[in-house]
């Protein structure tokens, strides 16, 4: 018996040796951002094995604050998701911004990062992709759909979709005339706005089809023709247009959402210098433009656009005018607090007949 | 006493460290997080607040009421549903073929929930495979609507929940001795007398069981009412998952599941008094 318990034992070390042995590198990320060949690549570049886990923001803080940081080399949170949960929970460690390569960056969207991912002295984030929250519409059947407002325009009744989440309490907002962003500082204020938004929302909810929940049931709404005007994210939105014509992502009138998501790196990280590696290689042009190229979405690499595919360009020209570019609200870092305030009213909306 | 040997030790510790690392070590500090609440300073103080938050928001409570009553509801029609087939199973199709329809039954639980709910979204859609089929029979013009409104978020519970009605109500109508529904029918009972008076009595520990079992399922699932349920099918489960997930007020969260755990557990007592059962025969 005792013969067996040590053989057992020693196997256990041998196997926990030999995965000591391998550099690893524990991703947590969207899917699609770490596209398989790009991975193959950094792993023969380097020699460190790569590990990839698939989350969403709330499951990524949540799973951090659950391990107290650990767990994972990288995270690629969305830059105002970083502040409010590092202040209390203190589960990133500060960006060491000599150790990535600043100038393979687009110097806007880089500066706006450090500034919204600012804790104390620190930053916290390095971009990544960025994106828009806009609308998916399928132009034939919903012909004239163009803004926020006809999230409830009783014109589409019954084919309307979007996702129960921040983003929709925003955009209400934005259809309705206000910038709710410029109530970040004043919270009675802020709550005041998103009681209308609530009324609003449910009222005009006998018009809607269903809430969508994730970026696969996004896509399948309006792909199987339950839903005709829905909000969406631009890259979705492109991807659809490839198979169907006539859906397409449109830049709302009121304004886009922009959103950048970041690396970060997690307190507890074990592999700090993997983890810059792993930056720096993932926003080296080409190796964004492989990104882009497949899923669609902006990278924050300065010199990707040589090497994007024709499609590419003509997606972004198709759906931003000039003017809708400079309309793009871009989120600013969420207060402490506002997410409890919001969380409620999403739920009584749900809860609504 | 007898003195216990390596292995009686060998066995016994992984199923000790089973409990306690997995169920009771976590169920403690879930516990004694319930009552961490963070007052308006920040300052985190033990208090009832996360608890009493739930009687004194109507939203809660009421999302709990509809939650269990659809859960009831949904173990009645999975018994009424199953009933009629476990004992077809069990009592007219010969042996030989009864193992291979179990088998048939199982196959759901092979492929998981999502998937079932997933070849749902598939049938029930508008442009689904039912509404296209009912279109070119020239039934309706207009599809039915049937995806995301209750109707499919009980088909989908029902379909992932009615083998654990099946199986224990089979165990229990396979010890139901055939001579006595002979004898009954001999007699000149009806068929609804044998099936009242006769059958459904026997069975029941195994329909209790069965129920216990499909309740708790139902009560705690996520999935299918989130993804099946449309617009306004908010779950108990689902204000679980947005404490823990998006407001990250993990005592809130905490607090819910234990409330969650206390009240259905309440049901099921409740249940079972008022039918007349006992916990331990219904547990055999």
């Amino acid at each position: 018996m005792k013969k067996i318990l040590l053989v057992g034992a020693s196997a256990l070390l041998l196997t926990a040796g030999t995965l000591m042995a391998q550099e690893t590198l524990r991703v947590l990320t969207w899917k699609g951002y770490a596209p398989a060949s790009l991975v193959k690549a950094f792993e023969a570049k380097t020699g460190i094995k790569v590990k990839l886990t698939y989350s969403n923001n709330e499951e990524m803080v949540a799973k951090l604050i659950a391990t107290r940081g650990g767990g994972f080399d990288v995270a690629q949170p969305s830059q105002d998701r970083i502040t409010f949960v590092q202040m209390k929970n203190k589960i990133y460690q500060p960006i060491d911004y000599s150790k990535v390569n600043e100038g393979q960056l687009v110097t806007s969207m880089l500066d706006s990062v450090k500034k919204n991912t600012k804790v104390g002295n620190d930053s916290f984030g390095v971009p990544h992709v960025y994106g828009t929250t806009g609308m998916i519409v399928n132009k034939k059947l919903a012909p004239g759909a163009n803004d926020w407002s006809d999230l409830w325009n009783p014109k589409y009744e019954g084919k309307i979709s979007y996702r129960l989440k921040r983003p929709i309490l925003i955009a209400t907002a934005l259809g309705m005339g206000e910038d709710p962003f410029s109530l970040y500082s004043d919270k009675a204020a802020y709550t005041k706005l998103m009681k209308r938004v609530e009324k609003k929302l449910i009222d005009s909810k006998h018009l809607v089809k269903n809430y969508w929940t994730s970026g696969d049931t996004q896509v399948n709404i309006i792909k199987s023709g339950d839903a005709n005007v829905i909000s969406g994210w631009d890259g979705k939105g492109w991807t659809l247009h490839e198979t169907n014509p006539d859906i397409d992502f449109i830049a709302p009138k009121s304004g886009a959402l922009g959103w950048i998501d970041t690396f970060a790196i997690p307190a507890k990280s074990k592999n700090v210098e993997g983890a810059y590696k792993w930056i720096n290689f993932m926003l080296e042009a080409k190796n964004a433009a492989v990104f882009t190229n497949q899923e669609g979405y902006g990278t924050a690499s300065k010199d990707a656009i040589k090497y994007f595919d024709e499609k590419i360009k003509r997606n972004f020209s198709r759906s931003f005018s000039k003017a809708d570019i400079d309309n793009i609200k871009w989120y600013p870092a969420l207060p402490a607090g506002f997410d409890k305030i919001e969380s409620k009213i999403l739920e009584r909306i749900k809860a609504a007949k | 006493m007898k003195k216990r040997n390596l292995t009686f030790y060998l066995f016994i510790i992984p199923v000790l460290l089973w409990l306690m690392l997995l169920i009771v070590f976590p169920h403690v500090d879930l516990f004694l997080s319930s009552f961490q609440f963070e007052n308006d300073d920040g300052v985190t103080v033990l208090s009832f607040n996360n608890y009493l938050s739930f009687f004194e928001d109507s939203i809660y409570w009421l999302t709990f009421l509809r939650t269990a009553l659809y859960s009831i509801s949904i173990t009645v029609l999975a018994f009424v549903v199953t009933f009629p087939v476990a004992f077809y199973l069990t009592k007219v199709v010969s042996r030989k073929y009864s193992s291979f329809f179990v088998l048939l039954l199982l196959i759901p639980i092979w492929v998981g929930e999502l998937v079932t709910i997933y070849g749902w979204m598939i049938l029930l859609s508008d442009y689904g495979v039912i509404n296209s089929f009912l279109i070119y029979l020239g039934i309706i013009d207009t599809p039915i609507v049937m995806l995301y409104t209750d109707f499919s978020m009980i088909i989908g519970l029902l379909y992932m929940s009615m083998l654990f009605m099946i199986i224990p109500v089979m165990s229990a109508l396979d010890s139901l001795d055939d001579s006595l529904i002979e004898a009954a029918s001999d007699l000149g009972a009806s068929k609804w007398t044998i099936a009242t008076k006769i059958v459904v009595p026997h069975a029941m520990p195994g329909i209790a069981s069965g129920g216990i079992m499909v309740f708790m399922l139902i009560i705690g699932d996520y999935v299918a009412p989130n993804i099946l349920g449309g617009k306004s099918s908010l779950w108990f489960t689902e204000q679980i998952y947005n404490f823990f997930l998006t407001t990250i007020n993990w005592s809130q969260g905490a607090a819910f599941g234990f409330l969650l755990l206390m009240l259905s557990s309440a049901i099921i007592w409740g249940v079972l008094k008022l039918t007349g059962q006992k916990l331990e025969r219904v547990g055999s």
